[in-house]
């Protein structure tokens, strides 16, 4: 086990994956909490549908992945987030509906052009090489922007998420944070979604809030649990991914499966915290 | 109302308070779907409240949690202050959302439908409540309620709608209408 730890850390591209996969697997399960309750959990889903379509653009337009996917990833995220709140298309078909049609165009292209290749398939799945030295000092740069927002905002957020109306009629701006909510999502998730996989990256976000429920019953200790639980998640789920050679988004997955598993069972058992 | 609370803009004309500010009213909505297994303190819910006190500061200050528990203590509910808000029964959670109403309000609370889905015995608690932060503490409450019989027996004035206002004025006056007779089922003075 030592021998294998030893030998992970001697690649560099493994410690770019694990610092670039810590702070993603952080502002996700941060925001996921937030989504899960809010009833989006389907957005992180469409969103990374959605980057996905634009990533297979980028790349057909021969222009650099994450300028293009971006800004792309961020309009979808305030589209999205308004139709849910007030459309005649319910909010989760209009999900179901943007996610497959950015999916659909991104095959399209990726056929039209370059064919069905490895970088494809790294960008469905996820691949642990796909991490770059510019991708990881925009995940940190991101990560300390979203922990310190959330931070700040950490009792507006609370309000807003716990209930919207109560927030807004005694004076709160509940638009706002929605948007601040949405924005960081659409962020966290084009970062993560090279190494997790288009496919995968939701998971991200909803699993480690659906675990820590299973156990805690306040606000703080389920956003604690979270981030703590995401981060040793996929710290396990790369170390295994590494000894049997599998894609890292897949057993990350795999890992925070187990763990919501278990939790589960615990939360049979004990009272709520 | 979702007009008085900000959450709709009225088709024509506009609201005018005599000098309440957005951020002076407390409300208590009726209970919605999202709530029901949210993880969330009884603590956690009742500081709530407190936002609009604090503007754009980020944290609570030691005032606002004096207030809360002080809230809590007034509707009796201290003693559940760890507790997770989805655990509690209907009309504990009720009184945790009027905490946190009284949390946002010295002046004017709007509650909505507050006793929907009470037994008898929770809902005449809630009232009596109600009835006492009106003559102990001063507070203006305006209810949107169904429930006609307390509605006569505790408010002082009665606005009644169908599409438009039918009626508005006080009680006394209101239980000697024809709509009123109507509505009680003949029964006067319920």
């Amino acid at each position: 086990m030592l021998d294998l730890l030893k030998e992970l850390f001697s690649y560099t591209f493994i410690i770019r994956a694990l610092v670039v996969g810590i702070l993603v697997s952080l502002c996700a399960a941060l925001l996921g909490v937030s989504l899960v309750l809010k009833r989006y959990s389907m957005i992180g889903d469409g969103l990374s549908h959605v980057g996905f379509g634009a990533l297979a653009v980028a790349m057909a337009l021969n222009v650099a992945p994450l300028q293009v996917s971006i800004p792309v990833v961020v309009l979808a995220a305030f589209f999205l987030l308004r139709i849910s709140e007030s459309s005649k298309i319910k909010g989760d078909a209009a999900i179901a509906l943007i996610s497959s049609s950015a999916l659909a165009i991104g095959v399209i292209t990726i056929s039209l052009t370059t064919g069905m290749n490895t970088d494809v398939c790294n960008y469905m799945f996820g691949s642990i090489l796909a991490m770059s030295k510019s991708d990881v000092y925009l995940s940190a740069a991101m990560g300390i922007v979203v922990l310190v927002l959330y931070i700040l905002f950490y009792n507006k957020i609370f309000a807003v998420t716990f209930d919207e109306n109560f927030a807004k009629a005694t004076g709160t701006k509940a638009e706002r944070y929605n948007m601040l909510i949405a924005l960081l999502t659409a962020l966290t998730i084009v970062i993560g979604m090279r190494m997790m996989g288009a496919m995968l990256i939701s998971s991200l976000i909803i699993f480690p809030a659906l675990t820590s429920m299973r156990v805690y019953g306040s606000f703080k200790g389920v956003i604690i649990c979270s981030t703590i639980l995401s981060i040793i998640c996929f710290f396990i789920g790369i170390v295994i991914s590494f000894a049997l050679s599998i894609p890292a988004g897949a057993s990350v997955v795999a890992v925070n499966l187990l763990a919501f598993i278990l939790f589960s069972i615990a939360g049979l058992f004990i009272k709520k915290i | 109302m979702k007009g008085i609370l900000g959450l709709l803009k009225p088709m024509s004309g506009h609201i005018t308070f005599n000098s309440i500010e957005q951020n002076e009213i407390g409300y208590l909505p009726q209970q919605t779907v999202v709530q029901k297994d949210f993880p969330a303190s009884v603590f956690e819910v009742v500081l709530s409240g407190c936002l609009n006190r604090r503007g754009l500061l980020p944290f609570y200050s030691k005032k606002e949690k004096t207030m809360a528990n002080e809230n809590m203590k007034w509707l009796e509910i201290d003693e559940l202050k760890k507790k997770s808000y989805s655990d509690l029964s209907g009309g504990q959670q009720q009184r945790v959302l009027l905490a946190r109403a009284l949390c946002a309000t010295r002046r004017l609370l709007v509650l909505d439908e507050p006793v929907t889905g009470l037994d008898p015995i929770m809902t005449s608690e809630l009232y009596t409540l109600i009835n006492r932060l009106n003559q102990e503490q001063g507070i203006t409450i305006i209810m949107v309620s169904h429930d006609m019989k307390s509605a006569v027996q505790y408010g002082t004035k009665i606005l009644h709608m169908k599409t438009s206002s039918v009626f508005f004025g006080l009680t006394e006056e209101y239980l000697n209408t024809a709509i009123c007779h109507k509505m009680m089922g003949g029964v006067r003075n319920a």
